[in-house]
């Protein structure tokens, strides 16, 4: 009883008002046909063709997508059978956008929408969303995305062609409102009797074109799209991602760093200065080996008591080949004010010599104190100090430079993420500057 | 599988692919026939289905939930706005459902028993809650619905079938429920929303251009 049961193709209509013909597509679906020539819009539904609106030629519209053609979206091939205009009012200014109605005979019927260069893949839904809100504005949930309000509009069909399964009317107007989430947009239809949930998936216009094998290249995109995706959230998104791999390789790092310093002592001593003693204040210390090529910190730790101190030094190596100069100053000053205590300047200091060659070395120490001062309190110009080297030191100060510049991929990116979010919400219900959108050109 | 009885009109074979239907049509003389025990009986003659583009036929195969099925029967109803299919399906365990087809938007429900009582004909408006299993279901249309016609096999007689209201009711979840009122107590269908790529259909009508 295996029937190959073939369903003819539709035969064209005789428009009834003008004998113009008109191809139908939508077989046994089609209730309503429009005969593009004289704009009558027909039912198709019964054998009577009756003519059940005429509208103005003025507002006729030429499809970017011609009626009839065909092409592949999410895996299907869909048939352009029906075109028409809606339009809603915001201060008075009209929005025109562009619908298609798509059919496949076995897979339905699916809408492609079209605004300023910016395309939607429409099928309707049949669970219902649920009413929520985020933040004190409107939302629905649906299928566990939670879609926020965006506008409510009265949109008006303002004008038809092709054909349609269910009854139209130019001047139809639906009580319109769209949820966003991108890149999908979620919207209703209220017609004061039932409403009509929609979702639709935002689609480039190369990829409509592609699709539909369309001549030159599709509108320019203008502004930025309710539903659009944010290009910038996923780079942000991976730019923090990189940022958190990042961080963690540069713990790792520390710590590895922090873990194979030996900072290893090579040598440790005290001394006393007295400003006042007689003779050269220069000296030497008795030699220390740098067991491997490497840093070498030389710390000065003093008793300076709100004085001052200047160390001229230099790490020289025994046999007379190379030597590094440096010099600290070393100033702690201490007391109480009408503010309380205070203090400024530190007691001790250091010097990192950032690569010095494995061998013997020794210091040359020259401590000065102001000569000013000793001549006015000899006895008070002395200082205890204590001299101690050590090599491989962990140096994370390098690591805290690059902390910052791993931030600036992730921060750009969150701004350049925002600032396409307030362009778009800018066009909403809720924008700061409601209804002024003309600053896109 | 197929049981064979003779038509009481044309003498002619009819077969049924399901045991417990309770009306066909003669594929030969079209009589509309009720089956008593082992008698077939002739109510009528079937009227002419008007064209329609469903993709589906008699026959057609599926699957749903795991469990295939086999078109054997359809009932078509239209409302103001148009008109759908719905097809009786028969499991491989003979369970009956219905695989409704409306523009090419496909649903599958079954027969089931409310636990509680079902909202009047006159108490039902879309918003309203009914629970159904437990499960919040909320009226979203009521459909004045005229029967067009049938073929195939039938769990029931088309008789006293001619226009009555049904309620759709919808969830969160893409199930879905009618109560349909031609009868009193109204009947109640449950089930949910599927696509024509989930029902994996086979021995679909084929369509010209396509």
């Amino acid at each position: 009883m295996v029937t190959a049961n073939r369903v003819p193709a539709p035969a064209p209509l005789a428009c009834p008002s003008c004998g113009g013909r008109i191809e139908l597509r939508g077989f046994a679906h089609t209730r309503t046909a429009v005969c593009i020539q004289c704009c009558s819009v027909l039912d198709a539904s019964t054998a009577g063709l009756k003519v059940i609106q005429r509208f103005d030629e003025a507002v006729r519209v030429r499809p970017l997508i011609p009626l009839g053609s065909r092409g592949k979206l999410q895996g299907k091939t869909w048939e352009v059978i029906g075109f028409q205009v809606r339009t809603i009012r915001v201060e008075g200014i009209p929005y025109s956008w562009h619908e298609y109605l798509l059919f496949n005979p076995y897979a339905g019927f699916r809408y492609l929408t079209h605004y300023d260069g910016h395309w939607n893949f429409v099928a309707t839904v049949r669970s219902l969303p649920a009413f929520t809100s985020v933040r004190g504005r409107k939302a629905v949930v649906f299928e566990g995305r939670t879609y926020a309000h965006f506008q409510s509009a009265k949109a008006t069909t303002t004008f038809v062609m092709g054909e349609f399964p269910w009854a139209v009317r130019v001047g139809e107007t639906v009580t319109a409102d769209d949820y966003v989430s991108p890149p999908w947009v979620l919207s209703s239809e209220q017609d004061g009797k039932e409403i009509n949930w929609s979702q639709g998936v935002y689609v480039p216009g190369k990829e409509i074109w592609q699709a539909f094998g369309l001549p030159g290249s599709p509108p320019a995109a203008h502004g930025v799209y309710a539903n659009q995706p944010n290009p910038h959230t996923e780079k942000m998104r991976r730019a923090w991602r990189t940022f958190g791999v990042l961080l963690a390789l540069w713990l790792a790092a520390v710590v590895l760093h922090l873990a194979t310093s030996s900072n290893q002592e090579l040598f440790r001593r005290s001394y006393r200065f007295a400003a006042n003693s007689p003779g050269e204040h220069s000296f030497v210390t008795e030699p220390f080996s740098v067991p491997r090529t490497g840093n070498v910190k030389v710390e000065i730790r003093t008793d300076l008591d709100n004085n001052w101190a200047y160390f001229n030094m230099a790490l020289l190596a025994e046999d007379g080949s190379r030597g590094f100069d440096f010099g600290r100053e070393i100033s702690y000053y201490h007391g109480r004010d009408s503010e309380g205590s205070w203090s400024e300047g530190s007691r001790s200091e250091s010097a990192m010599l950032a690569r010095v060659p494995a061998g013997r070395y020794y210091l040359r120490i020259e401590p000065e104190m102001d000569p000013q001062a000793a001549f006015s309190s000899a006895a008070g110009m002395s200082m205890n100090y204590e001299i101690i080297v050590r090599h491989d030191t962990p140096r994370l100060w390098i690591f805290f430079l690059a902390l910052p510049l791993l931030l600036i991929s992730p921060v750009l990116h969150s701004f350049r993420a925002m600032g396409l979010e307030s362009a778009r919400w800018s066009e909403s219900d809720y924008g700061t500057i409601a209804g002024v959108s003309g600053d896109d050109e | 599988m197929r049981r064979t009885a003779e038509c009481p009109s044309c003498g002619a074979p009819v077969q049924f692919a399901w045991s417990a239907a309770v009306q066909t049509a003669c594929p030969y003389c079209r009589s509309i026939l009720v089956r008593h025990d082992v008698d077939l009986e002739k109510v009528g003659i079937v009227a002419d289905l008007p064209p329609d583009a469903s993709p589906i036929q008699l026959y057609t195969e599926g699957v749903f939930d795991n469990r295939r099925f086999m078109v054997v029967g359809r009932i078509r109803y239209e409302w103001e706005q148009g008109g759908w299919n719905e097809w009786h399906i028969v499991f491989n365990d003979q369970a009956s459902g219905w695989l409704s087809d409306a523009q090419a938007e496909y649903a599958v429900s079954f027969l089931a028993t409310p636990a509680e009582p079902l909202p009047a004909e006159d108490q039902v408006a879309p918003g309203k809650l009914v629970r159904i299993a437990g499960a919040p279901f909320y009226v979203t249309h009521l459909t004045r619905v005229r029967y067009v016609g049938f073929e195939g096999e039938l769990p029931f007689t088309t008789a006293d079938r001619s226009e009555f209201l049904t309620a759709d009711l919808r969830t969160f979840d893409a199930r879905f429920a009618t109560i349909d009122y031609s009868e009193t107590p109204p009947l109640l269908f449950a089930g949910r929303f599927t696509s024509f790529d989930e029902l994996r259909l086979s021995n679909l009508r084929e369509f010209e251009g396509w």
